[in-house]
């Protein structure tokens, strides 16, 4: 099962690529976090995969092949984008039957059922509402279309902290009562951190990371030891990224099983700084599949 | 953190603490451990449900399902089909009395390390470089 699979895709605007060869199969199922630098291309991978633009190079398909963009693909999946479009001089109610009169999946009941549940007044002018009640609302009728698969272009970016919570939260019980795929984008790690399972990070327009989180976890350490072996270790091991200081060094290892070298200590890492180290070397990538530098990280 | 305005009758409710370092599904684990220590859970009471315990952390349901997992999977826990998790038998601590001469043991340790200089810190990052290699070598269970 597969959210959105990509192959070779590319997207140029004028004379610059915004996304190149990208290859990728998210998997469906999951909630995937898309995570990378402002312009690396996320909002553009997101876009062509609900069909808004089509791609310059390569073929992108939703939920196990319906190309992007198709009658069919559009019905099963919602898209929330960036900024949070909705009408501000509408009302939350005539949003609804905005809504009604657009999407051919509906259930108005869970829509009114979601905005009563947080007290967002029907009869309120959208653009008279506070950041996260028109995010709630976004999101609500986002969810009344019961996708299989929910795109959310950096949903939380504008939202205070408690707004953030609320939004996530709410975000999450529909994972668990319909079993939503969603992808999430972000240039903070942080903020999906928590809610995310999966994890691709893109790059300058390509895709340097991919993998289970916890499975990505589990594959990465920190070692910490003395700057004179760092060679030695570096030799051994499938290092991402070396932080050297005069006498002790930070290295940030890929391997499944790690017996660490004499005299150095072993930590585990975290998401944001695993994300943070491949950022700072654009030509390491943990990619699904053997590689090269996996295997002879494990030999 | 009490966002969520549902009423909730589970028997507890968990907390997260971002800063500790400890893994989500880890620190639920913890809460759940230390929750029939103290006698807040006992046997057949039901676990928060998944959906409740996201509504109100905003976590991934994955998390939870993975602590659910290792609670069952040490025996305190026991999943039901279509119904929950629930609480079966007690958390395994070491008899009373081997506590109190580890205890001692310790101690005298403590003693030997202040003998020799180290000041507090010191002796907790000794302590823990040595349960890490404990770790590694499985002479503890982590």
């Amino acid at each position: 099962m597969t959210a959105i699979e990509t192959q070779q895709v590319g997207k140029r605007y004028g004379r610059s690529w915004a996304l190149r060869d990208c290859t990728l199969s998210v998997p469906a199922g999951r909630v995937v976090a898309l995570v990378g630098p402002n312009g690396a291309g996320k909002s553009t991978l997101l876009n062509m995969a609900v069909g808004l633009t089509a791609p310059t190079a390569g073929r992108i398909s939703v939920l196990d092949g319906a190309a992007a963009g198709s009658p069919g693909a559009l019905d099963r999946i919602a898209f929330v984008a960036q900024d949070v479009p909705l009408y501000p001089h509408l009302s939350v109610a005539d949003t609804l039957r905005l809504v009604a009169s657009l999407a051919n999946r509906w259930d108005e009941a869970d829509a009114r059922r979601r905005l009563a549940a947080l007290n967002i007044p029907l009869p309120r002018k959208v653009g008279k509402l506070s950041g996260g009640q028109q995010a709630q609302v976004a999101l609500a009728v986002a969810l009344a279309r019961h996708p299989e698969l929910l795109i959310l272009d950096e949903p939380v970016a504008r939202l205070d902290p408690l707004a953030r919570h609320d939004f996530m939260a709410a975000l999450m019980a529909s994972v668990v009562e319909d079993g939503t795929s969603v992808v999430l984008s972000s240039h903070v790690v942080a903020e999906l951190e928590r809610v995310c399972d999966y994890l691709i990070v893109l790059a300058a327009g390509r895709v340097q990371v991919a993998g289970d989180v916890d499975t990505l976890l589990a594959t990465h350490h920190v070692l910490t030891g003395p700057t004179a072996e760092v060679e030695s270790v570096t030799a051994s091991y499938d290092v991402v990224l070396t932080q050297r200081a005069d006498r002790q060094s930070t290295l940030l290892v890929r391997a499944a099983q790690l017996a660490p070298p004499p005299g150095w200590r072993v930590d585990p890492t975290n998401l944001e700084e695993l994300v943070l180290s491949y950022l700072r070397v654009p030509e390491a990538t943990a990619l699904p599949g053997p590689t090269a530098r996996l295997q002879s990280a494990t030999a | 953190m009490t966002i969520d305005k549902r009423d909730s009758d589970a028997a507890i409710a968990y907390r997260l603490d971002p800063t500790s370092g400890v893994p989500t599904y880890l620190q639920i684990v913890r809460q759940v451990e230390d929750a029939v220590r103290l006698g807040y859970l006992v046997a057949g009471d039901q676990l928060p449900k998944v959906k409740d315990v996201v509504a109100s952390l905003a976590i991934n349901p994955n998390t939870v399902l993975k602590a659910y997992r290792e609670l069952e999977h040490k025996g305190l826990a026991i999943g039901r089909p279509g119904q929950g998790t629930f609480v079966q038998g007690s958390v395994t601590a070491a008899p009373l009395r081997d506590l109190q001469a580890l205890r001692r043991k310790l101690q005298r340790w403590l003693a030997d390390a202040a003998d020799a200089g180290l000041d507090e810190d010191s002796i907790q990052a000794l302590f823990s470089t040595a349960l890490r290699d404990a770790q590694t070598t499985g002479a503890v269970a982590s």
